[in-house]
């Protein structure tokens, strides 16, 4: 049997760099093997311990449950202690991630939008210039609203098409198949006079 | 700054195309100049892709801001890569021009 698949974890701020060297060492900077750090563990360390949120908030933004990020930043908190420790080069790659930015609402034109200059905050809104802008984040209370603006499903060719971990659409499918095939099942025990 | 707004017609009086990827036509608009320019989309009957050919024909005329009601799940990661802002907007009654004319008013 395979195993389930990876729920994608969403990155809001991509890394600024694309790795770190060590200098000061015995060694040439960049010899010996690297560290890979995902972009998920990255992600983790940038939520958890540079914006200081904790393990469930994190967990809420990268749309993952809690102790999935509980391991992603475990994983995480060894690679860099091990680049650390050990001297190693550092770079960020890899990882099932998809990159989202944060969402904002305006009241005034009840438009949403992100938000790509990822330095600078958010002041006015893009489309009318109103200030009565609020972050419109993924907490567990706003997360069924965030669906539903998100939703691809009206987009034909998002249609079936999501990624994997995504709310259960392929299980659902799956639970179909058996339905029809129990039905098909039933018609024809009906057809040779056998009643269940 | 540019600015493409997804539109149902040719001209600034059509209603605001409600998809993105699957829209007749973008409307671009420049703020500095006031210009505006029609594309067709050519993706608009392409029975897969759609959403990333329009991205590539937007973000080759060096627009900045995408203002359209929604973006497909494919679409929001790729133009989040290319630092282009997407503005949802679930209004389709809501004519090109009156959009136009709020991002004139800012």
């Amino acid at each position: 049997m395979s195993p389930r698949p990876k729920r994608p974890r969403k990155v809001s701020n991509p890394p600024p760099i694309a790795g770190m060297k060590p200098y000061g060492g015995n060694e040439p900077a960049g010899d010996g093997d690297p560290v890979f750090l995902e972009y998920e563990e990255y992600e983790a360390i940038r939520l958890c311990d540079h914006e200081g949120l904790n393990h469930v908030q994190a967990s809420f933004l990268m749309n993952v449950s809690r102790p999935t990020l509980t391991r992603i930043y475990a994983s995480a908190r060894q690679k860099v202690a091990e680049a650390l420790v050990v001297g190693k080069q550092l770079i960020i790659e890899g990882g099932k991630v998809y990159f989202d930015s944060e969402w904002h609402h305006c009241a005034a034109c009840r438009c949403y939008f992100n938000h790509p200059e990822k330095q600078q905050a958010v002041e006015a809104c893009p489309l009318c210039g109103s200030r009565a802008v609020s972050p419109f984040d993924a907490h567990p209370d706003s997360l069924g609203q965030e669906e539903a603006v998100d939703s691809p499903d009206d987009e034909p060719e998002n249609r079936g098409r999501r990624p994997c971990g995504e709310p259960g659409r392929p299980r659902r499918r799956q639970r179909r198949i058996r339905q029809q095939k129990q039905v098909r099942d039933e018609d024809s025990n009906h057809q040779y006079g056998r009643d269940s | 700054m540019k600015t493409a707004i997804t539109s149902t017609g040719e001209t600034p009086d059509s209603k605001l195309d409600q998809r993105f990827g699957r829209c007749a036509w973008f409307i671009i608009y420049d703020r500095e100049t006031g210009a505006t320019e029609a594309v067709a989309n050519p993706g608009r009957e392409a029975l897969e892709g759609a959403g990333p050919a329009a991205v590539q024909l937007v973000a080759s005329k060096g627009v900045r801001q995408i203002v359209s009601g929604e973006f497909g799940i494919k679409i929001k990661s790729l133009v989040d890569s290319l630092g282009i802002q997407m503005i949802i907007l679930k209004e389709s009654e809501k004519t090109v021009r009156e959009v136009m004319d709020l991002l004139k008013n800012q």
